[in-house]
C-alpha cells in the first residue's frame, strides 16, 4: 500500500527551511554575487548588474563578468589579514575572561537557594531591557578620562592621574565581557542546575576534598555549558563592530569596523562583501564543532 | 564465651558485655530548622554487623546514614567510629563508604575508572588500583564491562559498579541507602542473598536503610525501626517480628490484628481479658500486666485459623462472617467480620487448590489462636 504523502508534516518541516532560505540562503547569495562583482561608480556602485531584458546573452555576459578580485584583494593588503587575525585574538581572550567572570557567577547561582535563583537570574537578564547601544555608550562614560571610573579611583586617592582605558582594547574587552556575560552564564547555569548533587557527595564520600570534588565531577560535567557559553560569546564577538567603534579607538582593528569602513568609507562593496563571506567561512567551522557537541551530548543524555 | 562452651555459637555482639561497639551515637540530636530529624539518639552498632535501619520517609533514618557519612553534623551529641568523635570530620577523611540510591556513578567515567576512583583518590600506585579494581569487578561479576559508561549498563549493573566503588576501600563501615530500591522484585531477591553473603565473605560493618521491611528481615542481624526521629525497637528480626514492643512496630513489620482488651486477672503468667464486647481471653504471656489496666493484643494473621467448626482445646475462639479473601497465590487472606463490626485478619496456606476450599464469602466461620500467640502491647 502507497502512503498517502502528508501535507501537514511538509508544511510544518518547510517553515523553518522556507524561513532560513528567505532571511539567510538568499541574501547570503546576494552578498556571494556583489563579492564577485567589481566596483564602479554607480547605483547601486558595482557591475555588473543583471539584466534579464537582453535575454540570455544577458545572462551570460553577467556571468563571464563575476571574478574573484576581490578576494585577491583580501590576500594582497596585510589591513585584513590582521583585522581576522585580530578579531581572533579578542575574541578568544574575551570568551576566556567571560568564562573566568561567567564560571562562578553561574555556579553560584545554581549553588543559590531555589527563593533566591528567579531573582539572581533577574539580575542576570536585566541587562537585556536596555538597547544595547545605549549600554556599551554608557561604558564610554564610565571608561573616560574625567568618567565615573577615574574620578571614583583618584577620589579615594588609588591613583593621581586618570588611567587611559578609553579606546584602547582593555576597553574592548571590558565591553565585550560586560555585554556577552550573560550568553555565557544562562547556558552554564542551567547544565550546572541539572547536576546531581549526590555526585558530589560520592566523590566526596571516595575521599576528595571539595576543590577536587570540584575539579574531578563538576566541571568536566559541566562542560557541554562551558562549551555552549563560550561559542555563544566567541561567535559574535568574532563579528563585533559596535563595541571596537565606540570604545576602541582607532588602534583597534577588527574584522567588523574594516567591512563598516570598507562598506560606508571607501563605497567598496565588492570588497565588504567579500570580507562578509569570509568572516562567515571562517564562523562555520567552529559552529559546526558546536553542533557536533551539542548533538553528541543529547546522545548521552538519552 | 568459656562459660557455655556446648552453646551453638550465635552472633550477638551487642549482648556480650565486653565487646567494644564500632559506632556509637551517643544523645545525637539532628534539627534542620524547627523541624526535628533526630531526637536525642544512643545507638551501638558492632563489627560485622548487618544493621537495618527500617521506618517510613521521613522518620531519620536517612539522617543518621548522612551523618556517619559525614554529609550532615549532628546539632548535638557525639558520634564515634572505634572510639573516636568524628562528629565533625570531613566526609573525605572518614573510613566510611556509602552506596547511594541513585548509585551515583560518574557518567564521564568508565566502570573501571568509577571503581577505581577512591583508590585513586588515596594516591595508590597504577598497579594496586588496577588489581584491586580487577578484584572487585570480579566480585560483582562484571569484567566483561570495565571499559563501559554507566549509561551504557542496565539497571542491575549499574547497582553492582555502586557496590563495588563503595567497597574497592575496604571502609570500615559501608553504608547503604535504599541499595535494591530500583531492581524489580526478583533481582532484589537475589542481589539481597548476594550481599549478605558478601558481607559475610569480606567480614564488614553493613549499614543498610530502607522502608521495605521484608529487606530488613531477610539481611539484618539486628534492625532499628524508627519513628520521627526516634528508635521506637531496637531487635533482631525475629524479635521484632515475635515481640514487637508496640503497635506501630507491629503494625510497621508485617500484618497484624490488634484487640483492645482490659486485664481481668491473672494466674501466674495465664492472664484473663476482655475486649469491649464482652470476649473472654486467655494469654500466656512473660510479660508483667496489671490488673485492670487496658492493653492491645496484637495477633499476627497466620496465627489465626479460620475454620467452619468450632476449634476444640485450649484455644481463644470467636465467631465472624466471611468478609473477603484476598487470594495471593500461596496463602489466601480471610477478612472475618466480627458481630462488632470490627475485622479480624487470618493468613491459611493454600494447602488445596482453590476450588476445592470449604471456605467462601458470607460463611460464618470461628477464628481461633493458641494461648500463647498473641503479644500483649501496653503502647
Amino acid at each position: 500500500m502507497q502512503r498517502q504523502f502528508d501535507w501537514g508534516r511538509f508544511l510544518l518541516i518547510a517553515i523553518p527551511f522556507l524561513w532560513l532560505l528567505i532571511f539567510f540562503l538568499l541574501p547570503f547569495a546576494i552578498v556571494v554575487k556583489i563579492s564577485l562583482s567589481d566596483t564602479a561608480n554607480a547605483l547601486p556602485p558595482y557591475v555588473p548588474t543583471l539584466n534579464l531584458s537582453e535575454g540570455w546573452s544577458g545572462i551570460t555576459s553577467f556571468f563571464s563578468q563575476l571574478d574573484l578580485e576581490s578576494f585577491a584583494w583580501l590576500l594582497d593588503d596585510k589591513i585584513y589579514f590582521l583585522s581576522y587575525l585580530n578579531s581572533l585574538k579578542i575574541a578568544f581572550i574575551s570568551t576566556l575572561l567571560t568564562l573566568l567572570i561567567g564560571y562562578p557567577m553561574a555556579y553560584g547561582l545554581a549553588k543559590a537557594p531555589q527563593r533566591w535563583r528567579t531573582v539572581l537570574l533577574m539580575l542576570v537578564i536585566l541587562p537585556f531591557w536596555t538597547s544595547f547601544l545605549i549600554r556599551v555608550y554608557a561604558w564610554i562614560g564610565i571608561l573616560k578620562p574625567e568618567g565615573l571610573l577615574n574620578m571614583g579611583l583618584m577620589s579615594i586617592g588609588l591613583i593621581d592621574q586618570p588611567l587611559a582605558i578609553i579606546n584602547t582594547p582593555t576597553a574592548v574587552y571590558i565591553g565585550i565581557v560586560y555585554s556577552y556575560l550573560p550568553f555565557l552564564v544562562l547556558p552554564l547555569y542551567a547544565t550546572l542546575e541539572k547536576l546531581d548533587q549526590t555526585l558530589i557527595e560520592a566523590a566526596l564520600d571516595l575521599g576528595c576534598s571539595p576543590i577536587q570534588a570540584f575539579w574531578k565531577v563538576t566541571f568536566p560535567l559541566s562542560l557541554p555549558g562551558v562549551v555552549a557559553g563560550c561559542f555563544l560569546v566567541f561567535i559574535p564577538a568574532m563579528g563585533e563592530f559596535v563595541i571596537p567603534d565606540l570604545l576602541g579607538g582607532s588602534d583597534t582593528i577588527m574584522i567588523g569596523k574594516t567591512l563598516w569602513s570598507e562598506f560606508f568609507g571607501n563605497r567598496d562593496w565588492p570588497v565588504a562583501s567579500a570580507v562578509a563571506v569570509v568572516l562567515l567561512l571562517s564562523l562555520v567551522v567552529p559552529i559546526v564543532i558546536f553542533q557536533r557537541i551539542q548533538e553528541r551530548q543529547r546522545e548521552a543524555e538519552a | 564465651m568459656a562459660d557455655a562452651p556446648e552453646q551453638r555459637k550465635v552472633f550477638a555482639p551487642w549482648l556480650d558485655t565486653t565487646q567494644k561497639p564500632l559506632i556509637r551515637f551517643e544523645n545525637v540530636t539532628k534539627r534542620f530548622g524547627d523541624y526535628t530529624a533526630l531526637d536525642n539518639l544512643t545507638l551501638d552498632i558492632y563489627e560485622r554487623e548487618f544493621f537495618a535501619l527500617l521506618g517510613p520517609s521521613g522518620c531519620g533514618k536517612t539522617t543518621m546514614l548522612r551523618l556517619l557519612a559525614g554529609f550532615e553534623t549532628p546539632t548535638s551529641g557525639r558520634i564515634l567510629i572505634g572510639g573516636e568523635d568524628i562528629s565533625h570530620v570531613p566526609p573525605n577523611k572518614r573510613p566510611v563508604n556509602m552506596m547511594f540510591q541513585s548509585y551515583a556513578l560518574f557518567p564521564h567515567m568508565t566502570v573501571e575508572k568509577n571503581i577505581g576512583f577512591g583508590l585513586k583518590q588515596e594516591g595508590q600506585s597504577a598497579e594496586a588500583i588496577n588489581e584491586r579494581v580487577k578484584e572487585m569487578l570480579a566480585l560483582v561479576q562484571l569484567e566483561p564491562f570495565a571499559q563501559r559508561k554507566p549509561h551504557q549498563l542496565s539497571g542491575g549493573q549499574r547497582q553492582r559498579v555502586a557496590l563495588a566503588r563503595s567497597l574497592a576501600k575496604r571502609p570500615t563501615l559501608l553504608l547503604l541507602d535504599e541499595p535494591l530500591g530500583a531492581l524489580d522484585k526478583k533481582l532484589r531477591e537475589k542481589t539481597q542473598f548476594e550481599l549478605m553473603t558478601l558481607q559475610e565473605k569480606l567480614g564488614m560493618t553493613f549499614m543498610i536503610v530502607t522502608h521495605d521491611q521484608e529487606e530488613a528481615m531477610t539481611m539484618a542481624s539486628r534492625i532499628a525501626v524508627m519513628d520521627k526521629g526516634v528508635v521506637m525497637q531496637l531487635d533482631t528480626p525475629s524479635d521484632i517480628y515475635e515481640a514487637p514492643n508496640s503497635r506501630y512496630v507491629a503494625d510497621f513489620i508485617g500484618n497484624v490484628n490488634f484487640i483492645e482488651c482490659t486485664v481481668i486477672s491473672h494466674n501466674g503468667q495465664e492472664y484473663q481479658l476482655k475486649d469491649k464486647q464482652g470476649n473472654q481471653f486467655r494469654l500466656i504471656s512473660e510479660v508483667q500486666l496489671e490488673t485492670g489496666s487496658t492493653i492491645w493484643l496484637a495477633v499476627r494473621p497466620e496465627k489465626v485459623i479460620v475454620s467452619k467448626e468450632q476449634p476444640q482445646g485450649d484455644v481463644n475462639a470467636v465467631q465472624g462472617i466471611v468478609w473477603d479473601i484476598a487470594y495471593s497465590g500461596d496463602t489466601s487472606t480471610y477478612h472475618v467480620r466480627l458481630p462488632d463490626g470490627t475485622t479480624l485478619k487470618s493468613e491459611m496456606a493454600n494447602l488445596r487448590r482453590v476450588r476445592n476450599r470449604p471456605i467462601t464469602w458470607e460463611d460464618t466461620v470461628w477464628l481461633s489462636w493458641s494461648l500463647t500467640a498473641a503479644v500483649p502491647l501496653k503502647r
